[in-house]
């Protein structure tokens, strides 16, 4: 009981953080609605020509899923931040001598980014009808666990770097040497053929990969033999199912680990 | 009435260093407890092992009744916390950093919302509540932590240099709602200072240094260690005032540029007998009693940094205050 109410607390702390800055919530909107502007008009019409596929291919179709999962992402990790933050102005201190677990801790900041990061990720839906696909109720109900089990996962792997650095420079540093392979060695942004075929290993251990994939799977359906649209492991083409046990297991490790880490700092 | 604290052969060592070097000490219940000493002396480590969010090197420390090591929930139940740094969520409003201390707490729903308005009345915030606290000035803040820190009606309050960096004003403020609520609520104070005038604040006080513990006693006592009180004549006839004191007490008074002095064991006590029936002619008399700088200073052989600074009115103020607020409520 006690150790709900710390979850509880813990979570609701995150949410209101985030209500309050504006700013933060305004910022989440930039990065997406550039990258539609720029790859879509732009880069849009030579991909559907370069996929080859008689006109069945929509890159901003394929793109989309691929954005919202790079907001998620970002967000997810960013919410370590908050912990580096906390340490720096002092409000860690507060925390740990609460009563409640740091295991409780741990897994209400988790909660609390992975739900700020499934926010930010269902604002993204307002760019459907700037992207001419058509989504129903149900689509969007599927995204959502997808979108949080993502979210939960990279949450955590910001929480277990944050528990283990101390100043916020280091911590900004090593997010962008993680984000950035994260998002473009997976197929985010583009069908991962177009990748080096000696990065293909890599996309298949970047569990970003499945997340998107999952989210991809989700929202669109892939053109009639298009290979290479979708993700697959050991020759076999994964499913949403699939690709979310992936990434399920890789929170479940994740959690652990920053669980783990954050009980362990003095 | 119980030991709410009790510290034994307590250490804790950073590598080299040792911080808090076999530590011993008890703190009853309901008492305000002060740790005095220079910076680096071991005051906040101490705080931080009994708070649970340091485990010691050796030795062992109880509050409440809980092991400090095995029992952390227990005792972060018992215990309110206004650390030395700041620790607010400046991007919350006052009330919210004040009602997710108090939801984490426990603090029952049907008491949470009055309780907190009590405490923001109480500190004078109740006015700002709803202002962010990145904007409130320093010593907003700090009242707001303390605040904060009695919230949940703790057993032992932690205050770690609470009037670090405020005027003097807003200094007496703090201490009228701390020894207000102490009588209150009977909460045990422990505090941590290095301003002489705050510690005196304290029923007993531990003079720490260099990680060990020198002197633990009332601050009255701790003053007597260091001898009498001095009192000094003004006189336009010297020979003849020291010769009459020899004879009316048997005390050998000695003379200087400030006039003529002698120390007796208490000197508010001794005045009256003097002056009345003195023949010498006195232009004025002054007392002076021995401070806890000259206690830290006979004790350690340095001075502690007082930045209370020397100025004697404001002492007085301060001393009358702290006087005043303190009697009653405590019972050994
Ligand atoms: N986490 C730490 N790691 C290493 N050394 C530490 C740590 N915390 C404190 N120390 C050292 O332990 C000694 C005691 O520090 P402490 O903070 O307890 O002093 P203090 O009495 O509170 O001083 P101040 O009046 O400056 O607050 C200091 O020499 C300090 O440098
Ligand atoms: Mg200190």
């Amino acid at each position: 009981m006690r150790e709900l109410r710390g979850l509880y607390i813990i979570w609701y702390r995150d949410l209101l953080r985030f209500w309050r800055n504006t700013g933060r919530l305004l910022s989440s909107f930039i990065m997406p609605l550039l990258f539609l502007v720029i790859f879509g008009s732009g880069i849009a019409s030579s991909m559907t020509g370069l996929m080859g596929g008689g006109g069945n291919f929509n890159y901003i179709e394929f793109m989309f899923p691929g954005i919202i999962g790079m907001v998620v992402l970002m967000a997810a990790i960013m919410s370590g931040v908050s912990i580096v933050w906390d340490r720096e102005f002092g409000f860690l201190k507060e925390v740990m001598v609460a009563p409640m677990s740091r295991t409780t801790v741990a897994i209400g900041r988790t909660l609390g980014g992975a739900t700020i990061a499934t926010i930010q990720g269902v604002l993204m839906l307002v760019f459907i009808p700037f992207v001419h696909i058509s989504v129903s109720i149900g689509q969007v109900l599927l995204i959502l666990p997808l979108m949080f089990i993502m979210a939960f996962a990279l949450t955590a792997m910001g929480i277990l770097i944050a528990s283990r650095i101390k100043s916020m420079e280091t911590f900004q540093v090593i997010m962008q040497l993680l984000l950035f392979p994260m998002i473009f060695i997976s197929p985010a942004m583009f069908p991962t053929e177009f990748l080096p075929s000696w990065l293909n290993g890599a996309v298949k251990i970047n569990p970003v990969s499945y997340a998107i994939d999952s989210l991809r799977q989700a929202l669109t359906t892939p053109p009639p033999g298009m290979p290479g649209f979708g993700m697959s492991l050991f020759g076999h083409p994964m499913s949403i199912a699939e690709d979310i046990a992936i990434v399920a297991l890789f929170a479940l490790i994740m959690v652990s680990l920053a669980v783990w880490s954050f009980g362990r700092q003095e | 009435m119980g030991k709410i604290i009790e510290v034994e052969h307590l250490v804790k060592k950073f590598g080299d260093l040792v911080a808090v070097d076999d530590v011993s000490f008890e703190v009853e219940e309901g008492e305000i407890f002060g740790f005095l000493g220079p910076n680096g002396a071991g005051k906040t480590t101490t705080i931080n092992i009994l708070c649970t969010l340091m485990k010691p090197t050796s030795g062992r420390a109880t509050l409440n009744g809980f092991n400090v090591v095995r029992q952390q929930n227990q005792i972060r139940h018992s215990i309110g916390v206004v650390f030395q740094d700041p620790s607010l969520d400046i991007v919350l409003t006052g009330v919210q950093n004040l009602y997710i201390h108090a939801y984490a707490y426990g603090v029952p729903a049907s008491v949470r919302k009055q309780r907190i308005e009590e405490v923001l009345r109480l500190v004078g915030l109740w006015d700002v509540r709803n202002k962010t606290v990145r904007d409130y000035s320093g010593g907003m803040r700090r009242r707001l932590e303390i605040a904060r820190g009695f919230l949940h009606f703790p057993k032992v309050l932690f205050l770690d240099e609470p009037s670090l960096g405020l005027d003097p004003q807003t200094r007496y403020a703090i201490w009228d709602y701390l020894l207000n609520v102490r009588k209150r609520e009977g909460i045990t104070l422990f505090l941590t200072t290095h301003y002489m005038d705050e510690a005196t604040v304290a029923h007993r006080i531990a003079i720490i240094d260099y990680g060990k513990i020198v002197a633990l006693d009332t601050p009255e006592a701790l003053k007597r260690m260091v001898g009498g009180d001095i009192i000094t004549l003004k006189t336009g006839n010297i020979d003849v005032a020291i010769a009459e004191i020899h004879d009316r007490f048997g005390i050998d008074a000695q003379w200087d540029r400030e006039g003529v002095f002698f120390e007796v064991p208490n000197g508010e006590e001794f005045m009256p007998l003097l002056v009345s029936n003195f023949k010498t002619e006195v232009h004025s008399i002054s007392l002076r009693r021995p401070t806890l700088d000259d206690v830290f200073l006979k004790l350690t052989g340095h001075e502690i940094r007082d930045e209370a600074g020397g100025d004697t009115a404001m002492r007085r103020q301060w001393a009358m205050r702290t006087a005043r607020s303190r009697g009653g409520g405590m019972s050994h």
